[in-house]
């Protein structure tokens, strides 16, 4: 139970500072904090000359490096997937991410919030079928 | 314009240690998340808890303002238009968001363990969006 209290205090806790780095890229750079549609524009030869996308990625890798010194088991990964499933599943992230505008980020947390339809939509829609797929793969023992 | 991307760096830095703090960089907990037919685990339901609370808290009040600090203007999405690409976008992240346990943030972040299985998805990921990217862009050459 002591655990369980923990794991959700340690999530809203990290979900405040989520909030408030995204809020901060607004209050700075006027941008939503989207982490797909940042990769993106680093990505596109169109946008590549906007620096700022660059640093805010600079910036996540070394939070990377902080979390390692400081908690090590924020990268704990018990699950076991194959190699073939983790690359399926980087490519629909990738694919679906950019068709559909958006990720976690920037649809769940700073669309949720303006209460943007589309961001709502979109949270419901990849949450549903994220449920669906962890269902399936379960009932069918796949992963 | 170096203080824009001062202050980029500090917004995926934060962003980043809090994702770590917040369990979304443990694939099975995300899992245990997405598992709500199962044994559920819903202490990641308040990371969107925590980060919409500050978000929707502070952006009316960020936007009062006329201009972001370090940026000519405020650049948010304002299309509430719903189409098939948002849809099958958010579905196709879903399902493979369910699959390895990874959305985009937590994907880049954990590249710094140099772990197997945040670098296959990475960059498979990272490939896809460089791939979305130049489809993109040739269509609007054409149109």
């Amino acid at each position: 139970m002591e655990t369980f209290i923990s794991s959700f205090g340690k999530a809203f806790l990290g979900g405040l500072l989520i909030g408030l780095s995204a809020l901060l890229m607004l209050v700075f750079n006027g941008r939503i904090l989207g982490v797909s549609g940042i990769l993106g524009g680093v990505l596109n030869s169109n946008s590549r000359s906007e620096l700022w996308r660059y640093f805010f990625f600079a910036g996540m890798l070394l939070g990377g490096v902080v979390l390692r010194f400081t908690l090590p088991n924020a990268f704990e990964n018990t699950l076991e997937r194959s190699d073939f499933s983790l690359v399926i599943a980087g490519v629909l992230v990738g694919w679906g991410t950019r068709l559909g505008s958006g990720c976690t980020s920037g649809h769940g947390i700073c669309g949720v919030s303006r209460l943007s339809p589309r961001s709502l939509l979109a949270t419901v829609t990849f949450m549903l079928f994220g449920f669906a797929t962890v269902w399936f793969f379960r009932k069918w023992g796949l992963i | 314009m170096r203080q824009q991307q001062l202050s980029a760096l500090v917004c995926g830095l934060l962003f980043a240690i809090g994702l770590g703090v917040s369990g979304m960089t443990q694939p099975q907990k995300v899992i245990g998340f997405l598992n709500i037919f199962g044994a559920w685990d819903p202490s990641l339901l308040f990371v969107m808890v925590g980060g919409v609370l500050v978000y929707g808290l502070g952006y009316p009040w960020v936007k009062k303002a006329p201009k972001p600090l370090f940026a000519p203007q405020f650049l948010v999405p304002t299309s509430r238009h719903i189409d098939k690409r948002l849809l099958v976008g958010a579905a196709l992240f879903g399902i493979g968001w369910g699959i390895a346990g990874f959305c985009p943030g937590p994907a880049l972040a954990s590249l710094v363990t140099l772990g197997r299985a945040p670098l296959i998805f990475g960059i498979f990921m990272i490939l896809t969006v460089l791939i979305f990217e130049r489809i993109q862009n040739k269509k609007e050459r054409v149109s």
